[in-house]
């Protein structure tokens, strides 16, 4: 017996020959005897009627399915037909240019088919292009800073009402599916899923997670302040359900400086409802470092932590100086740092502070142990990021290595899409200069990149240890080596 | 569908960049499928504005639905009233295009027209008379959009006008437009000179009732009334845009008529005379293309919270429009001289400001957003047909929607782009684009050329404003 299918659509005009090349798609789909679709014109209907489709008079304004075929997968089947052939037409009509010319759109909304807009555009114009995304159904990675935090919640509570996400504002670092986007690490496939509201601090997982020969299914940003008690973590909440899912995830970790109480509480109870293990690498003060976390993620998946990589002769450093100097372009490893520091040093002076007594003005000379997070919104205004334009930095380097009060620098130097193409030559040039004018102040280099990072991790660390300085790709172990070089100073 | 819609199990990611370009420029290395945006700051000064209305919650859910309204509105020719019945306009009430504006402020053209009308109702005997009578408030006149009606060019409809009545079977809404009077010395481009005054009375005496009674027959057959819409939908695809190029339509409105014309009693040197001149005139449908295009603008009318643009229009002196989620407030700047060709000797410096309601075609998502449609005339109003095709295309950026019905042959039939969104324009800054005609600066010129215009940015900008007053607060 055949089955039957009438359906009726108002009001969904189409002309009449797109209609003609959808009703051969769908009469050529297996076990389909007849098909028409059409609208519901007189001189339809009646041809409808004669092959045996009983329908009311509908108006000509009506789209009308009529399909017969051997049985109901066969009308499943010539429905999806259907379906396909109606977004081929439209596809067609939207690539037609006529004469071969397509602008680009002017709207992400505009750039039909996309699943996701990575937008980067000043902060002022960041949320009606993220409301555009979202609404034309793409999922955002919003790397514009400056959004004031009510643009963040409307844009988190329209991404739920859409089952999508926003990773940031703010979001540095993202990895879906393998595609690094902003600034990310090239990364093998693997077991880890990351939720990360610190990119730097991702940046740094992802590449220790690389060198210990472990990969990752995604690491999805969300921004830095989606754990506070304003945000209350509506994106983690989203990404964690989407891990928590992925079956390719069987680890998750949550990578955040500490959130606020009420939201700790919801990310707690979230998470004890995943089967799988999440591992919290939480930032600051009592926390574990970046590659203690890491180890621990090392753990649920039975792997050895390896020892991680470093370049350069330790025995031959000597402090020329009392004070620590910090010169960094990620924000999350300055802070990093700069806990482990406090800690054995005492306060550290900086344009990020620990404690907001020890704030220090950057672009003024160094006050004892001083870092700086040139990365900082402050001191990117109308400038690039200090990942793709060190100049600043390097001033400042040359700076500190003729400040007789400078004891060690330590430096950061991100690796991985979006970064500077070749970061170390102009970096090893500024530290033979001073080494030429007799300054032997030691230069600690944490060096965040993975194996497969287009800079050549082996290659950036050799430039730079040829030169005197001292490479490792833990941030905790480079700052603890500095430390310690302060340490032997005072004591001697 | 898995959460995100499949976000992390899509191998195939289809991503959209905006912003820096060495962001996008990574993930091409990645060999990435990528779209990048051309994206420019928005308008100066609107950016606070914007964002509220970005944050509108009705915004999108208000947006589709006048979009859906648009494509529902039907026009269907149910008949030719004159303005006095039709409208209820008294003796001394005359309607014109635009915005409201006062005498001192009206261009020439516009005098011209109003100057006119009082001759043709007899008001006054000569222009002199008729100009001390409309400078001293001795005539009433409104806009016709605030009639639900719209008038080509200075758009003077007065008591005697005959008027195209229709109706938009969906919503029940009317709309009326007076009859087309030809090109060159007409009434409509500021012309009244015995010669414009004479044909105004014969298409007063002949062709309205004759017109009048053929339409009746035609709306009492089988056949019903004549469907505008279905017209309008065809002509697109005949080498029409429906706002400088009406010659498809007008050879189909004449083929739908001419037998009730012919069979309307009336004696065969009136038909004969009125099929002339109808059929001479290629822009006679302009004049049922535009109530059509205000019928389908009234359906997406008083949405709150929409940000379509439910009517532009112009005096010859301001540009005004209007939109949907603030119901009829005008937002209005100075009307822009358009740039195009002109017609024997005259040159840009004869030309008036933008003058006409028949930038409803273009609020309906015809006139230049189907110039890709058109390109016979691309070179009348001084383009090319690339030029037309990059004009279509760019307003898909400034419009919700499209209209299926008006499938555009070059561009594979898409739909023409229908259904301005202010905040488009805003974010964009790229502006409608209009096709018109060009009429002399002084009174009783007449037509001096055609070309191509934009409304001026003020409008947009007074309409975000208003719009983010009318959205609820945020932050």
């Amino acid at each position: 017996m055949a089955e039957l299918h009438i359906e009726v659509r108002p009001g969904a005009y189409r002309d009449s020959v797109s209609l003609l090349e959808v009703s051969r798609a769908v009469a050529s789909s297996p076990g389909v005897e007849d098909a028409i679709v059409a609208m519901g014109t007189p001189l339809n209907v009646d041809l409808m009627r004669e092959l045996g489709f009983k329908l009311d008079q509908p108006s000509p304004n009506d789209l009308i399915i009529a399909i017969r075929a051997i049985d109901e997968e066969a009308i499943v089947n010539a429905l999806a037909s259907m379906a396909a052939e109606f977004v081929a037409i439209d596809q067609r009509a939207r690539s037609a240019s006529g004469d071969g010319q397509i602008a680009p759109p002017r709207s992400v909304g505009r750039a039909h088919d996309a699943d996701l807009a990575l937008i980067s555009v000043p902060g002022t114009g960041a949320f009606a292009e993220a409301v555009d995304a979202l609404e034309a159904g793409q999922s955002v990675m919003l790397f514009s800073d400056n959004v004031p935090i009510w643009q963040e919640i409307v844009l988190k509570e329209l991404a739920s009402s859409h089952d999508l996400i926003v990773m940031g504002p703010d979001c540095g670092t993202a990895v879906i599916g393998g595609i690094g986007l902003g600034f990310a690490n090239v990364v093998k496939p693997g077991p880890i899923g990351i939720v990360a509201a610190s990119g730097t601090g991702a940046q740094q997982v992802l590449a220790l997670l690389d060198l210990a020969g472990v990969g990752i299914t995604h690491c999805i940003g969300v921004g830095g302040r989606d754990l506070s008690k304003e945000v209350s973590a509506r994106s983690t909440m989203s990404a964690l359900a989407a891990l928590a899912e992925d079956p390719d995830t069987k680890t998750i970790v949550l990578i955040s400086k500490p959130p606020a109480a009420e939201v700790a509480e919801l990310v707690r109870s979230r998470t004890a409802s995943i089967s799988k293990p999440v591992v919290l690498a939480l930032l600051g003060e009592g926390s574990p470092d970046l590659t203690k976390a890491t180890e621990d993620i090392l753990k649920t998946i039975d792997v050895d932590p390896p020892h991680w990589p470093s370049w350069g002769e330790v025995s031959s450093l000597r402090a020329t100086g009392k004070y620590l100097r910090g010169l960094y372009s990620g924000g999350t490893i300055c802070d990093e740092a700069m806990v482990i520091a406090a800690n054995l040093l005492g306060p550290i002076y900086s344009n990020i502070p620990l404690r907001p007594e020890w704030r220090h003005d950057p672009f003024t000379e160094s006050n004892e142990h001083t870092f700086i997070d040139f990365g900082d919104d402050a001191m990117t205004v109308g400038r690039a990021h200090p990942m793709i334009d060190s100049t600043l930095r390097i001033e400042r380097l040359r700076k500190e290595m003729a400040d007789p009060s400078c004891g060690v620098i330590i430096m950061d130097v991100v690796l991985g899409y979006g970064a500077d193409s070749d970061p170390a030559p102009a970096l090893a040039s500024a530290i033979s200069d001073a080494n030429i004018l007799g300054r032997k102040t030691p230069v600690i280099i944490s060096l965040i990149g993975s194996s497969g990072d287009p800079q050549g991790l082996n290659r950036q660390a050799e430039l730079l240890s040829r030169v005197g300085a001292f490479v490792t790709v833990s941030n905790a172990i480079a700052v603890k080596l500095a430390i310690s070089l302060i340490q032997m100073n005072e004591a001697s | 569908m898995s959460v995100l819609h499949g976000l992390l199990q899509n191998n195939n990611l289809k991503i959209t960049t905006a912003g820096v370009p060495l962001l996008a420029d990574a993930l091409s290395d990645q060999l990435v499928p990528l779209s990048r945006v051309d994206w420019r700051p928005a308008v100066s000064g609107s950016q606070d504005a914007l964002n509220r209305v970005m944050a509108d919650g009705r915004r999108d859910g208000a947006n589709s639905l006048a979009l859906a309204r648009m494509l529902a509105a039907g026009a269907l020719l149910v008949d030719i009233r004159q303005a006095k019945d039709a409208l209820g306009l008294g003796p001394r009430t005359f309607l014109h295009a635009g915005p409201p504006m006062i005498w001192e402020r009206a261009s020439g053209p516009m005098r011209g027209a109003l100057l006119g009308g009082a001759i043709f109702e007899g008001i006054s005997s000569d222009a002199e008379s008729a100009e001390k009578i409309l400078s001293s408030g001795g005539i009433d006149w409104e806009p016709c959009h605030h009639r639900d009606a719209v008038g080509p060019m200075a758009g003077v409809v007065t008591p005697s006008m005959w008027m195209f009545e229709l109706l938009d079977p969906t919503t029940g809404n009317r709309s009326w437009c007076s009859l087309n009077e030809g090109l060159g010395k007409v009434l409509r481009y500021g012309a009244y000179s015995g010669e414009v005054i004479d044909r105004l009375h014969w298409m007063t005496e002949v062709l309205g009732p004759l017109l009048k009674l053929a339409v009746k027959r035609r709306y009492e057959s089988p056949a019903g009334p004549i469907d505008v819409q279905a017209i309008l939908a065809q002509m697109i695809q005949m080498g029409d845009e429906g706002h400088n190029r009406n010659r498809a339509g007008t050879l189909m409105f004449l083929r739908d008529l001419l037998p009730d014309l012919i069979e309307s009693g009336a004696a065969n040197s009136d038909v004969a005379t009125s099929v002339r001149f109808m059929g001479g005139n290629d822009h006679f449908f302009l004049n049922l293309v535009m109530p059509a295009c205000k019928l389908q603008a009234m359906a997406a009318r008083d949405i709150p919270g929409s940000t379509v643009v439910t009517v532009m229009a112009r005096n010859g002196t301001d540009f005004g429009v209007q939109v949907s989620g603030t119901g009829d407030t005008w937002y209005t700047g100075p009307a822009q001289t358009p740039v195009g060709l002109f017609l024997g000797s005259y040159t840009e410096k004869d030309a008036n400001p933008d003058i006409g309601d028949s930038a409803i075609t273009e609020t309906a998502g015809v006139g230049g957003f189907a110039m890709a449609a058109a390109p016979a005339i691309v070179r009348f109003i001084g383009g090319t047909v690339p030029d037309a095709l990059a004009a279509t295309r760019r307003m898909y950026e400034i419009t919700i929607g499209e209209n299926v019905s008006r499938g555009i042959p070059v561009l594979e039939f898409r739909g023409s782009p229908t259904g301005i969104d202010v905040t488009r324009v805003i974010r964009t800054g790229i502006l409608p684009q209009i096709n018109t005609g060009m009429a002399g600066r002084i009174a009783g010129v007449g037509q001096v050329g055609a070309g191509l215009v934009n409304p001026p940015m003020e409008c947009f900008e007074g309409a975000i404003q208003g719009l983010a007053q009318a959205a609820p607060p945020v932050g």
